[in-house]
């Protein structure tokens, strides 16, 4: 996790990368006019890069040798795939001090990677790809998902954009709004899958760095979307937590944390997102969780945050997106406020749609724990182990088992 | 590019709406076809019900006549037309507005047409 850790060659290498790849994939399918050649072309180059720049150094123009590199290996595979067209194409190879291609490109390509005619569950994996640079290896490490699998998924979708023609163009302003809840849906579970997951030492990209960064590229790029400027405030203010949220690898709830480590200047910055967001005048779903991560971050401890105003924008929140999850957090602050046995009786209502979630059952441990019926806690907390997934979180709820700590599941 | 839209239905939930509002939403049928003879390469073809479908089928003795549709699924395909625009978008587009996709049940598949042969010469 980049936070623990001085920034590496790897970072550095990182963040080149993605700064590079997305709009270079757009601009050789365009100069291709063939996207699944170009960012199989561009693809190719970063792992050639990733070795060569550990190898010997980033080199003075990075972007150019990318481009040149990938330049290459789309005329590569374009004689292979069709030697006659590769011969009618002709097309050249780009000096190296070819304008860089703008962040509308970036945009366009992010679209496409996030349309509706993909599988949902491609649509991630094509934007870590082709937007931020990933490599199938550390997607397929990220996910943990078999490389095969993931390949195969990346491949199919890709196919798809070829062959179904779907455009590598942001929406008009009439589309817009709808197909951007698709694209922010992407990013912000990017964020999740990162932040959940970055127990693993071996993780060598920050997803949900990458996530904050691309909430602010599809921000700045589309200013008048507030709830693109949600997103970003809120992905901005959770990973400004990120540096409490684990200690040795495992998981430290949010009234534990050290607020010390969280980074003020990062969520001065989202908070400066959420006025920005809120002076467009069309209030969203990221919007007030921007505003409730706010509430959590500005409160000096966590008895003295205001729970009250969390949990009257939980209620905002329900209106909103009345999802059993979002009913569960809204049950979680409304214990703050009215005590456990009232929220107790709010939350067996969710028992059908969450029986299979492990913070339902976490969540429902705490209250009883609260309300003194240990026994029932003890077999709740139980389920939620079973339940879990998630290494930090299971020693996590391993530890609560054994102690029956008052907690949040946050 | 060329698209075919395949228009589906559930017959079992149409028996449930109004034939009334219906009868009106079919009124729309006909000036959307109007509206986008523009983009219609083929307007296709309406279908009659699929309790008139026949199907021929592959079996290791020969081919065998059954009655009934090519597959068990409730949705059933109540005609096609062929679209020329732009890309996906556009097609979904033209396709969202098909006033049928108010009644419940109603689905079109938007399928890209093949158009180029030549990766199949030599």
């Amino acid at each position: 996790m980049k936070s623990r850790r001085p920034a590496t060659t790897d970072d550095l290498l990182a963040r080149t990368l993605r700064d590079e790849a997305g709009p270079l994939v757009a601009r050789l399918s365009r100069r291709f006019g063939d996207f699944d050649l170009a960012e199989e072309a561009v693809q190719a180059a970063v792992v050639e890069a990733l070795t060569s720049w550990r190898r010997d150094g980033r080199p003075q123009r990075p972007g150019a040798w990318l481009q040149v590199a990938a330049t290459r290996n789309a005329m590569d595979g374009m004689r292979h795939r069709d030697r006659q067209r590769a011969l009618a194409a002709r097309v050249d190879v780009p000096t190296a001090g070819e304008a860089a291609a703008g962040t509308d490109d970036r945009l366009a390509l992010l679209f496409a990677c996030c349309h509706p005619a993909l599988a949902p569950e491609a649509r991630l994996a094509l934007t870590l790809r082709a937007v931020v640079g990933l490599t199938t290896p550390q997607i397929a490490r990220a996910f943990l998902v078999h490389e095969t699998t993931l390949a195969q998924r990346i491949v199919r979708a890709k196919k798809k954009i070829v062959s179904a023609g779907i455009a590598l163009t942001v929406p008009p302003p009439a589309e817009r709004s709808v197909r951007l809840g698709d694209v922010l849906a992407v990013v912000y579970v990017m964020f999740n899958e990162g932040f959940v997951s970055s127990t693993g030492a071996t993780q060598d990209r920050d997803l949900a760095a990458d996530a904050v960064w691309l909430a602010g590229v599809v921000a700045t790029a589309l200013p008048d979307e507030a709830e693109a400027w949600g997103l970003a405030a809120l992905l901005t203010i959770q990973h400004a937590r990120s540096r409490a949220r684990f200690a040795d690898g495992d998981l430290v709830l949010l009234r534990e944390q050290d607020r010390g480590l969280w980074d003020a200047a990062a969520i001065a910055e989202g908070e400066a997102m959420i006025e920005r967001a809120a002076s467009l005048g069309r209030p969203g779903a990221y919007q007030l969780q921007a505003a409730i991560a706010a509430v959590h971050a500005t409160g000096s401890s966590w008895a003295e945050t205001d729970w009250l105003q969390i949990s009257l924008l939980y209620d905002e929140l329900a209106r909103h997106d009345p999802s059993p999850v979002v009913r569960l957090n809204q049950t979680v602050a409304h214990a703050q406020v009215a005590g456990p046995a009232d929220a107790l009786a709010r939350l067996e209502q969710l028992a059908q749609p969450l029986a299979d979630y492990h913070l339902f059952h976490a969540t429902r441990a705490h209250l009883l724990t609260g309300l003194g019926r240990d026994d029932e806690a003890a077999r709740a907390n139980a389920r939620a182990l079973e339940l879990t997934t998630n290494d930090a979180e299971r020693r996590l709820l391993t530890t609560r088992l054994h102690s029956r700590r008052l907690d949040d599941g946050s | 590019m060329k698209y075919v839209l395949m228009y589906t239905s559930r017959p079992d939930l149409a028996a449930g709406a109004d034939p009334e509002a219906a009868q009106a939403i079919y009124q729309r049928v006909y000036e959307w076809f109007g509206t986008n003879a523009g983009v219609m390469a083929d307007s296709g073809a309406e279908l009659l019900g699929v309790e008139t479908a026949t199907t021929v089928k592959h079996s290791a003795d020969g081919a065998v006549v059954v009655d009934g549709p090519f597959n068990e699924a409730k949705e059933v395909i109540g005609g096609f037309s062929v679209i020329d625009v732009a890309d996906m978008d556009a097609a979904i587009a033209v396709v969202k507005t098909w006033p049928l996709l108010e009644l419940p049940g109603i689905a079109v598949e938007i399928r890209p047409m093949v158009e180029d042969y030549s990766h199949m010469e030599g």
